[in-house]
């Protein structure tokens, strides 16, 4: 039975390290966006709160935290508090497989523990595609619940867009799942080791260049952002399937929209860049005769990765114009699908070829 | 333990397959749905079939749920009680299932008896997505090739159903701009 306690408080201590990390990630980036935004558009951004802005987050969350909570009449209540819930809980475990830093593992009372990554399960990437699909019925439960026109058709978008896109995302992935041999996030990584073109994005047989491209654009249409935020196309649809909301439960919606970037930017930097691998083999650290510390410099590649990812997020808003609703259908099935199966073909036979 | 779960996700799958049929509201039944089929994954897992779980999600929660409530969310079949009074269909249905669970009562005690711990899990089998993808490509390829070949069909046949005039005047619905192609 210790044991088991023993594991069970090793697990949380993990969940409550990488649940702050992501929180603390999600206040970051609604102030890196804002700024990020003004700077592009040749604007200051925040600069009331603190200095430079920098306090602006927590006056969010404080004023997010007071506000009243309406529930609309006619609304669905149960469904209508479930809602923001269940977008939230996707969104958040999905980071169970992520890793974070170098697969090391050291002993605690006979148990195994693997400090960088939660759990190294051997469908990692097929468990983190399943959630992701399980977000949509917060957006969609929480569309309908209102009991509003706007929430509605938010929600019912967001439905259809969500199984188009993931579509391509499962299909981009493949490519690297053939060249890796494995499913388990843990694997892929450790197999992306040494220079910088042995990242799967370079890889030898078949650089996985486009299914990248797929799977970028379509990271951006399953996370509901500009240019294909038209579950919340605000000159439609006011403000799509939170129309309705207010105070914390909006909070919830927010923060999972943004949880959800950082998961898809997590995944991108796992599977096409390497992970928490440098550019170079080995780490500096190590050379320096620190390896013990050689962790800090591989969880800052890692970092600085999945940041240049959340970077290209915002650059899209800046730049691109919302499509349109067609025109967002006909290109994932007439130009994305096409392009990750030609890839899935491609990369089968290189790598059939080459061994 | 194993039993420990086994009986929740039992007991959940039994509960929420009822009130998919008995809950009066099509949103509730669709997402009671859902619950099931999540149990039902849960249910692979404890048995150690992780592949078999995740695209039990993948497919039924994540892709085809999402599909019935959108339907049921766009058709507001809400208050539509003809589908609420099928009591003689009912009675159809369930007498041939209830003989079937007689025979497996009966007739399945045999089978019911086997330890899942005796069955061995070799380092061979343990990563069960290779086990099973040389399994599909090998041994039932034929069998793998004939059911995509169904489902091929049945897509096509769909596509047939839902666009009739396919080919005749298509690109006149929408304008679009040169070269959007």
């Amino acid at each position: 039975m210790t044991e088991l306690g023993l594991r069970l408080a090793i697990s949380l201590t993990q969940i409550g390290a990488i649940m702050g990390i992501v929180i603390v990630t999600v206040l970051l980036l609604t102030l890196a966006e804002r700024k990020v935004l003004g700077w592009m558009q040749d604007r200051m951004g925040p600069m009331e709160v603190g200095p430079y802005g920098i306090l602006q987050p927590f006056a969010d969350a404080i004023k997010l935290f007071f506000k009243e909570d309406i529930i609309p009449a006619g609304a669905n209540k149960l469904l209508f508090t479930m809602a923001p819930i269940i977008c939230l809980i996707p969104a958040f475990i999905g980071f169970a497989v992520i890793p974070w830093g170098p697969n090391w593992t050291f002993e605690i009372g006979g148990i195994t523990v693997k400090p960088f990554v939660i759990s190294d399960i051997n469908i990692g990437i097929l468990y983190i595609l399943a959630f992701a699909s399980l977000g949509a019925y917060g957006i969609i439960i929480g569309g309908w619940a209102s009991n509003s026109k706007y929430s509605l058709l938010g929600g019912l978008r967001s439905a259809a867009q969500i199984i188009s896109y993931e579509l391509n995302v499962g299909l981009s992935i493949i490519g690297v799942v053939i060249l890796a041999g494995s499913l388990s996030l843990v694997t892929i990584t450790d197999a992306q080791q040494g220079w910088f073109w042995n990242w799967y994005l370079f890889a030898f047989p078949a650089p996985q260049i486009f299914a990248f491209g797929v799977y970028v654009i379509s990271a951006v249409a399953e996370t509901n952002r500009v240019p294909f935020d038209l579950p919340e196309a605000e000159s439609e649809l006011v403000a799509g399937f939170f129309t309705e909301y207010s105070g914390l439960r909006f909070a919830f919606f927010f923060l999972a929209e943004y949880a959800n970037m950082v998961l898809v930017s997590c995944v991108a930097a796992a599977l096409f860049l390497g992970g928490w691998n440098a550019p170079y083999p080995g780490t500096i650290l190590e050379l320096l005769g620190l390896p013990s510390l050689a962790w800090i410099e591989n969880t800052m590649w890692f970092a600085v990765k999945t940041y240049s990812f959340l970077f290209l997020f915002f650059w899209l808003r800046a730049t691109l114009p919302r499509l349109r609703y067609d025109q967002l259908m006909r290109f994932g099935w007439k130009v994305l699908l096409p392009i990750a199966l030609a890839n899935i073909v491609v990369t089968s036979i290189a790598v059939f070829v080459t061994q | 333990m194993a039993y420990v779960f086994f009986g929740y996700f039992a007991a959940m799958i039994t509960i929420t397959s009822i009130l998919v049929v008995v809950l009066r509201n099509p949103v509730y039944s669709t997402l009671s749905l859902l619950v099931m089929f999540f149990h039902v994954a849960g249910l692979y897992i404890t048995l150690h079939a992780e592949f078999l779980a995740a695209v039990q999600i993948i497919v039924y929660a994540g892709a085809i749920v999402v599909l019935y409530l959108f339907v049921v969310m766009l058709l507001n079949v809400n208050r539509d009680d003809r589908y609420h009074s099928q009591s003689r269909i009912a009675v159809f249905v369930s007498i041939p299932l209830a003989i079937e669970f007689l025979v497996l009562l009966s007739g399945g005690m045999g089978a019911a008896r086997r330890d899942p711990a005796a069955m061995a899990v070799d380092a061979q089998t343990s990563d069960n997505t290779l086990t099973i993808g040389k399994a599909l490509y090998s041994t039932y390829l034929f069998s793998f090739e004939v059911a995509s070949l169904i489902l091929l069909a049945a897509m096509i046949g769909a596509i047939l159903l839902a666009k009739p005039h396919i080919g005749k005047h298509e690109d006149k619905d929408m304008p679009q701009a040169p070269g959007a192609q």
